[in-house]
């Protein structure tokens, strides 16, 4: 599975792992749930760490924990969810995120444009075949008005 | 009156292709009916009755000659030879074709004209004072800040897919001719004890199904944060804003439900962490200022004799200045007002062929510039005195002088079920057979100030609730009926209108608004006002005739 990192396409090199999965080597994302379940036994593995945030998901749970973490996706429930922007706002904006965050889920690939400004840099398509024109999209616009992330 | 600078022109430019190439890729299949419908929407694109219907912007209200040349082109080729201005000082197409649509935001941007963000849930075109730098109780010009938070609402890449739309109001002057009681946000130019200039903010208040008057947050705000203040607001909205009940989603609803101590703590504790970042420099400011200094208005303005002499002689003429005109702030020059309320045409429509007029006489008597009023009529805000018997007598002949500003037969209507597709019940029509019924002049400038707003559903496009009477289509049962409420008002005396009693059928509502009339002039004191009538009275009064017969 391909996605978009740093206006790049590229190989998908992490593994999800579900709620109710077993931990495995390697990269993994876990959601938040389970990260606050299971945070002794995650920050004991090797491998580097991702995890999913959905839109009810409070960044602010995760200030303290962002040096352990290189990978945070934001997952759409729906592309009309626009918490999802402020959160990655908050992420680079507020608590200094270096890491890769990482659009998941139904967002629409006209939306590329903005979350890139808000911070996010990697993006996962429903369809892999969409990846070159979200690609695209990322430059939209060569002019903005407002000071975001980027 | 703002101009274009280059990443003003290229951003329009970009966002007409990105457009073009929206509606290609829908037309093609290749994005779904859901996307594309919150794509279009931000273009300003509805799906409604017969057509798309197409919103334009007119920033904070403020056109050209050029630009209104350039609707009444757009009115001719694309449409039926006609456009209609609404409540927000935007302009409206009704029968656009849908794959012209990209052409027509093309024409649209040659004159430096977008429909941004003019519908879908995100941050709305900002309004404000009709009158703003030409009236006489002004604290301070409020159309440079609009055009400050007209480029900060622009493509906001946070802010864009909000939990329900958000608007922005500023009023500069001390009446509140921008109802900026009911908006989202509506900021009050005002002066600090050391007499500095800033902003009193105002947050949660609406119309639409649950009206709400607007609170204050921030009884003074010092210009330089007014973005950072506005981010911060945006940002608690964003997060917390309810997103499980259209219907609770307004900023309103998580004011209220949130208690506006929390809530605004929330605000507070968000600004706190970001005003530093995000200042408006005196620099910023000046410069946008000076895309809205005085026309070179002539000193000697009021050494014409004419103006008084032909009141004199044509009584009509005097009429249409008392009613059509505004005091200006420079003496010799007054606002004339273009009615576009005359009795057999939907209030807010106009013409191509009137459009082009109304250019012409812009340039010629008003230094080339049009406003668009919330009321739904247009203004030549800087007209010499000597200029007026002229520009009345040519308005007159466009049928564009019927001197009824502010009065009975100037009703904010919307498209109601003729166009709109959410709309319960016809209004164009009522509007029409209450003109009908009200055609003595004499009657209704005896009448006087008196406000009535008319809605084809709840969503209240017409700003119903705020009406001095107020007039609500509903459907019950597949036949219209309509709600009426009196006392209501969107100036600083805001109130939300009382519910006169049981709804009345469509063919009674002619005969319940004369009732409401005769009423007020049978108890009135001296020159009062309808408005202050009800709040002395009360609406039993009026009650008791209505439901005489009932």
């Amino acid at each position: 599975m391909q996605i978009i990192k740093d206006q790049k396409i590229i190989d998908n090199t992490w593994n999800y792992i579900a709620d109710d999965a077993e931990l495995k080597a390697g990269d993994i994302s876990v959601s938040l749930a389970r990260w606050q379940q299971d945070k002794p036994q995650l920050l004991a593995r090797d491998g580097k760490l991702g995890i999913r945030l959905g839109a009810t998901d409070s960044v602010a749970e995760l200030a303290d924990d962002l040096a352990h973490i290189q990978l945070i996706e934001l997952d759409f429930p729906d592309f009309a969810d626009g918490r999802l922007f402020s959160q990655a706002w908050l992420l680079r904006g507020r608590y200094h995120y270096q890491g890769e965050i990482r659009a998941t889920g139904h967002y629409m690939p006209d939306q590329v444009f903005y979350l890139s400004r808000v911070g996010v840099n990697a993006f996962s398509a429903e369809k892999v075949e969409d990846l070159p024109v979200t690609l695209s999209h990322l430059h939209d616009f060569t002019v903005n008005y407002q000071n975001s992330i980027n | 009156m703002y101009q274009y600078n280059d990443i003003d022109q290229t951003l329009v430019d970009e966002r007409v292709a990105q457009f073009r190439r929206q509606t290609e890729q829908f037309l093609k299949g290749e994005i779904s009916e859901d996307q594309f419908r919150a794509l279009r929407l931000r273009n300003g694109l509805y799906v409604q009755i017969h057509a798309p219907m197409l919103r334009v912007a007119g920033p904070y209200g403020l056109l050209n000659s050029k630009q209104l040349r350039k609707l009444a082109h757009i009115a001719r080729h694309y449409d039926k030879n006609y456009c209609h201005f609404t409540t927000r000082q935007n302009i409206q197409f009704n029968w656009p074709k849908l794959d012209q649509v990209p052409d027509i935001l093309e024409e649209l941007a040659t004159v430096q004209m977008h429909a941004i963000q003019t519908s879908g849930n995100c941050m709305r075109n900002t309004t404000s004072d009709h009158l703003a730098g030409v009236c006489v109780d002004e604290i301070e010009d409020p159309r440079p800040y609009c055009e400050i938070i007209r480029q900060w609402t622009t493509l906001h890449p946070e802010f864009d897919y909000l939990p329900r739309k958000f608007k922005i109001a500023v009023s500069g002057a001390l009446h509140d001719r921008a109802a900026t009681q009911f908006h989202d946000i509506g900021l009050h130019l005002v002066k600090n004890d050391a007499d500095v200039v800033g902003f009193k903010v105002l947050v949660g208040g609406g119309l639409g199904r649950t009206p709400v008057i607007g609170q204050v947050i921030k009884p003074y705000l010092e210009k330089k944060h007014l973005l950072s203040y506005l981010e911060a607001v945006l940002r608690i909205y964003n997060l917390f804003g309810r997103r499980d009940n259209k219907y609770k989603a307004r900023i309103k609803i998580l004011v209220k439900e949130t208690g506006m101590d929390q809530f605004s703590a929330l605000v507070e504790r968000e600004w706190q962490l970001i005003r530093d970042n995000n200042e408006l420099s005196d620099e910023r400011i000046s410069a946008i200022q000076a895309q809205f200094v005085d026309p070179a208005y002539e000193l000697d303005a009021t050494a014409d004799l004419s103006f008084a002499q032909q009141q004199q002689d044509h009584k009509a003429f005097a009429t249409w200045v008392k009613h059509n005109t505004a005091d200006h702030k420079t003496p010799g020059y007054r606002a004339a007002f273009v009615s576009l309320k005359a009795p057999d045409s939907p209030p807010g429509d106009i013409t191509d062929t009137q459009l082009d007029a109304v250019a012409d006489l812009a340039d010629r008597y008003s230094f080339g510039e049009i406003r668009a009023t919330h009321r739904q009529n247009l203004i030549l805000a800087d007209v010499k005195q000597a200029d007026l018997y002229a520009l009345w007598q040519q308005l007159d002949a466009l049928k564009l002088a019927t001197p009824n500003i502010g009065t009975v037969t100037d009703m904010i209507c919307c498209p109601g079920l003729d166009f709109c597709s959410l709309a319960n019940a016809g209004s164009i029509g009522i509007a029409k057979e209450i003109n009908e019924a009200l055609d003595d002049m004499d009657y209704i400038h005896d009448i006087g100030d008196l406000k009535i707003n008319m809605s084809g559903c709840m969503n209240g496009c017409a700003h119903q609730s705020v009406g001095h009477i107020g007039i609500l289509g509903v459907d019950k049962k597949g036949v219209e009926w309509y709600q009426l409420t009196l006392g209501g008002s969107s100036e600083n005396n805001a109130a939300i209108g009382e519910r006169l009693g049981p709804s009345v059928a469509k063919d009674q509502v002619t005969l319940t608004i004369v009732t409401i009339l005769n009423v007020y002039v049978k108890l009135r004191l001296e020159d009062e006002s309808f408005l202050d009538m009800v709040n002395r009275v009360g609406i039993t009064p009026f009650k008791e005739q209505v439901y005489a017969n009932h």
